[in-house]
């Protein structure tokens, strides 16, 4: 089964939980082979993860409805710019890269899963996500920007994810 | 253009997305400008970290074992069917050798030497359907193909072209059949597709007649020495018309 890992990953990083992954990996394993046929030439892995992702917002707004899990928004591209300098962490400790990343807003969340941890290219995670290249490029940005900034403050334990 | 501008230039450079025009004039102007160089710098610190602090989570190994084993529970439709082979099939060709394709054949225990050859056969004809691997030379006109072959067979197969009939020959192409390599022919039948293989008979895998599999029709025969079996999804008769192209003269 070709990307299941990809899948996985990915559905782990818009969840947060590797238990909900599981569910929501499978269920969107079974869509992707029960609808293959209307998969023709192209990029599958893209394709596969589109429909993962689908099926974690599907599952988000049933099981965590209090979730903000909005689109990309001119509120989220407005400026919070810092100077680079901040970076003063020690930026190779995974936990702090994980807890900083899953305190970012979903859909940039997301993004910098599916740039960083995945390679995808800018036109795949633009054809998983359903947005036009522009914003995609501009999300990377402030994604970028935001973790930075979540990774320069002391971590704060938020209260929605304690669900 | 301010260097505000060049916040997206800046990241497209480090995610290597830039065309040359761009990355030529992006470093013209890193050059000149500490304050990106020092972005620049920051940026690509960032994303080190992210690839190298094993972010990446794998999925667990009882997952796949456990989807694996669901997706035969689905409802099946004669129509469905079809479309469920081929996605089984692209699973195959792409991991690890054949194993999925050796469980699901391994079933059909005690089936006879002839269904495993067209076995064999439709595995190859769905492996065709991949994007990029119908053909090793794509061409309509016989006098290409033909000589393509020479030399990687120990066969000259006839290669001709039944447009006229209403088989395009669409090009040709290298196939392994039960350890023996074949010429693959690749013919058109209005949307669909005819794979003929063609190698040399007399040795255990001659077969004649014709069946189905999984969906896919087979039609078997042979001539001059050479076996023939065409596959694919159009009906047995257009398969059936095919042969008399190949057998007649």
């Amino acid at each position: 089964m070709p990307h299941f890992d990809a899948a996985f990953n990915l559905a782990r990083w818009i969840l947060r939980s590797r238990a909900d992954a599981e569910d929501v990996t499978q269920e969107a394993m079974l869509r992707a082979y029960r609808f293959f046929g209307n998969f023709r030439a192209g990029d599958a892995r893209a394709w596969l993860l589109q429909i993962v992702r689908n099926c974690c917002y599907t599952w988000l707004q049933k099981n965590r409805p209090t979730e903000d899990v909005s689109e990309i928004n001119e509120d989220y591209l407005k400026d919070d710019r810092a100077t680079p300098e901040t970076l003063a962490i020690a930026a190779h400790e995974r936990e702090q890269l994980a807890q900083a990343l899953e305190k970012l807003p979903t859909a940039f969340r997301e993004i910098l899963v599916l740039r960083e941890l995945e390679e995808c290219s800018y036109k795949e995670i633009a054809a998983i996500t359903a947005k036009p290249i522009g914003t995609v490029m501009s999300a990377l940005a402030r994604a970028r920007q935001q973790l930075r900034n979540a990774l320069t403050k002391p971590v704060v334990k938020e209260t929605r994810l304690e669900l | 253009m301010s260097c505000e501008q060049r916040t997206e230039h800046l990241h497209a450079y480090v995610d290597g997305e830039l065309d040359a025009a761009g990355t030529l004039q992006f470093e013209r102007h890193l050059k000149g400008c500490e304050e990106c160089g020092a972005a620049l710098a920051a940026e690509q610190k960032l994303q080190k970290s992210l690839q190298s602090a094993r972010l990446y989570e794998n999925a667990p190994k009882g997952l796949r074992q456990r989807v694996v084993s669901s997706l035969p529970a689905l409802p099946e439709t004669e129509e469905r069917k079809t479309r469920e082979w081929r996605w089984v099939a692209l699973a195959a060709a792409c991991l690890v050798g054949a194993f999925l394709v050796w469980q699901l054949f391994s079933d059909l225990g005690g089936r006879s030497r002839q269904s495993g050859i067209a076995a064999a056969v439709v595995d190859a004809h769905l492996r065709s359907l991949q994007p990029g691997h119908q053909a090793d030379v794509l061409s309509t006109d016989q006098h290409t193909v033909k000589p393509w072959f020479d030399g990687k067979l120990e066969i000259a197969p006839p290669v001709r072209d039944f447009s006229a009939a209403g088989f395009p020959l669409m090009g040709g192409r290298l196939d392994v059949i039960h350890g023996r390599t074949a010429a693959a022919l690749v013919y058109g039948r209005r949307k669909h597709v005819v794979n003929v293989f063609v190698w040399k008979a007399g040795g255990e895998e001659n077969m004649s007649g014709a069946g189905e599999q999984q969906g896919y029709h087979w039609i078997a025969w042979q001539k001059d020495g050479l076996n023939f079996v065409a596959v694919s999804d159009v009906s047995s008769e257009d398969l059936a018309a095919l042969r008399e192209l190949f057998t007649k003269d």
